[in-house]
């Protein structure tokens, strides 16, 4: 790599180009503070222990770690959102809006021309009393920051499959399972087909079973073997109950999941999404109050003069990102220019909140000013 | 030098399987000097060099190009060289030095058969432990991206450099993935495999590399060697 490159843009660590890269990152730092935003500055070496729990092990394969003999296990900071969401939480104040500009570091795949590091430009709200109004907020406030951009905004909403997911008829534990995988669609999709389908069972799990019946499960397990390491047998014991359960569970309705996955694959401008959706509810009831929140949302937007009406909508989008979003989620791409990322992207992360320790409402978004410049969209 | 650069194991049984496959072939390996000396030649096919070297460095030689050529274990290449099929391509397999690398379990553990289990039962881990389940390795790059790519969720790798199988009863591990041939030593540990196909099936495989400066001489001593073995020069 040229010393002199930088994400997106040749030329952009000294010079003129640097100029315009400083430029532009004032621009929009300025437009967060006219929205009553506090500048802030998170640590760029942050635990790996918080990070990996909040987005697994995987996380390793895309962030940079590196070892302290005190501090322990450190990450090169792969976003902002964890570190601004615990300066905010560890404040204790019930609001605070946030914006932030600096480096994030992503490793890459081998002959991946993604960068490594790259520069982000963000906002943060968190403690919001009205969802659709905050969320209607922080798209139009990206929006408006790449105004002169060639950019096409998506957007989706994670409480459909959310809603989706409660309303199957099936147990809490298979609810549980699939929730676990929103993130990771194959593997949901997966669950879910697993879970429409009649079980069959094997020789084995059929003794466990029998076992468990019996009450003789104690005696069982001693026969597969002793009962070393830190699993014990009292939580093989419930999750062998668990299977029970599992085993007696009837299917979930096929006519449900492809209610489901019709829901999933909507894909239109909001207005006739919302429709669809509608549709869709009549036989899922439970969609309702997240299609009522998509609408509400879509008529917030419009309140910034941005028609929310034909704002595409995408029922999936945002299943496969790193981020925690399970509400609102939205993105900023430049179509005719696949070389550049998604140039600003966003949305509610209620869940990592909670995850972090103290749940609260949170939403925000980033752009990509090197890639936002290297669009060539701004004078 | 514009040789060729073929590596093979330094010492072992793999070394002595690797000269026998190739004398089959009609290409004689042998050592030269005294046997403690790690050098030797090539007969059979000109403009070919001989470099001992152990099996676990020579995929890193093959990705730096510093060797046209190399014998040693997929489980090794796909371990040490990320994406490795840009940096190497796979010529023979050999038929021999044959291991699984698989992932297993404590065989009290009845309800957990397969992968989907070890998925559920790390879930229940975390939340009745407050962390992740943990699998003993040395293989990480290929484990994250097979458990990412079954859409396991709540482990962590912990490094194990060896007798992996003993980390479970030691408490610094609830499940292991390492690489065996006949399951004597897991199943010696009280630990059973996940039912499935392994992770990964590996064997002795002969690799260039594709980073190597290839000369006319080596070329030619590459197109040799394929045609010797009766693979085609791709």
């Amino acid at each position: 790599m040229q010393a002199k490159a930088r994400a997106y843009l040749e030329g952009g660590r000294t010079g003129a180009g640097l100029a315009a890269l400083r430029a532009e990152v004032g621009r929009l730092m300025a437009g967060f503070a006219a929205n009553n935003a506090t500048t802030v500055e998170p640590a760029a070496l942050l635990s790996a222990d918080i990070l990996i729990d909040l987005y697994g092990e995987d996380l390793r394969a895309r962030a940079y770690t590196t070892h302290d003999p005190v501090l322990g296990e450190q990450m090169l900071r792969p976003d902002f959102t964890v570190p601004v969401a615990q300066m905010h939480l560890e404040s204790g104040a019930a609001q605070g809006r946030y914006a932030y500009a600096g480096s994030v570091w992503r490793r890459q795949e081998p002959g991946s021309a993604r960068p490594v590091e790259y520069l982000q430009c963000g906002f943060e709200a968190f403690g919001d009393a009205n969802t659709a109004e905050a969320d209607a907020e922080v798209f139009a406030m990206i929006a408006e920051a790449l105004r002169n951009a060639p950019v096409a905004p998506v957007t989706g909403d994670m409480g459909i499959i959310l809603a989706g997911v409660s309303a199957l008829e099936t147990t809490p534990p298979r609810k549980a399972a699939l929730m676990r995988h929103l993130w990771r669609p194959d593997r949901f999709t997966r669950l879910l087909e697993r879970y429409a389908a009649p079980l069959s069972q094997n020789n084995t799990r059929t003794a466990l079973l029998s076992a468990l019946q019996a009450g003789t499960l104690e005696d069982y397990l001693a026969s597969q073997g002793p009962a070393i390491g830190l699993r014990s047998i009292s939580e093989i014991q419930k999750r062998a109950e668990i299977l029970r359960e599992d085993a007696e569970t009837p299917p979930i309705p096929v006519g449900q999941v492809t209610l489901l996955e019709r829901a999933l694959a909507v894909k239109a401008p909001m207005k006739a999404a919302i429709k669809s959706l509608r549709n869709i509810a009549i036989e899922m009831p439970a969609i309702t109050p997240a299609i009522d929140m998509i609408e509400a949302r879509s008529e917030a937007i419009s309140a910034f003069g941005i028609d929310g009406d034909q704002l595409p909508f995408e029922a999936s989008y945002g299943r496969t990102s790193l981020e925690y979003y399970d509400g609102f989620v939205f993105g900023f791409s430049a179509e005719a220019r696949t070389d550049l990322p998604q140039i600003a992207q966003g949305g509610r992360y209620g869940a990592l909140t909670r995850a972090l320790g103290r749940e609260t409402p949170a939403v925000g978004g980033i752009i990509r000013p090197e890639a936002l410049l290297a669009l060539g969209g701004l004078q | 030098m514009s040789n060729l650069k073929l590596a093979v194991p330094s010492k072992g049984r793999l070394q002595e399987q690797t000269f026998a496959w190739f004398s089959g072939r009609g290409i004689t390996l042998e050592r030269t000097g005294s046997g403690r000396e790690y050098a030797g030649q090539v007969r059979g096919v000109s403009d070919v060099e001989l470099i001992l070297l152990s099996a676990g460095e020579i995929p890193r030689e093959l990705a730096a190009g510093r060797i046209h050529m190399g014998v040693t274990g997929q489980d090794l290449v796909a371990e040490k060289i990320p994406a490795w099929e840009m940096q190497v391509e796979q010529i023979a397999e050999m038929g021999f030095g044959h291991a699984d690398l698989i992932l297993a379990v404590p065989s009290f553990w009845a309800d957990v058969e397969n992968i989907d289990d070890l998925d559920a039962a790390a879930a229940a881990f975390r939340k009745a432990h407050g962390m992740r389940l943990r699998i003993a390795t040395k293989y990480h790059n290929i484990m994250r991206e097979y458990l990412k790519r079954e859409g396991v969720a709540d482990y962590q790798l912990v490094d194990s450099q060896g007798a992996t199988e003993g980390t479970i009863k030691n408490l610094t591990a609830e499940a292991v993935a390492d690489i065996t041939s006949t399951g004597d030593t897991l199943r010696a540990n009280h630990l059973k495999i996940l039912k499935g196909p392994p992770v990964l099936a590996s064997q002795a495989t002969l690799f260039a590399s594709k980073l190597a400066r290839w000369s006319v001489e080596s070329i030619a001593a590459r197109a040799e060697i394929l045609n010797r073995i009766g693979a085609s020069n791709g």
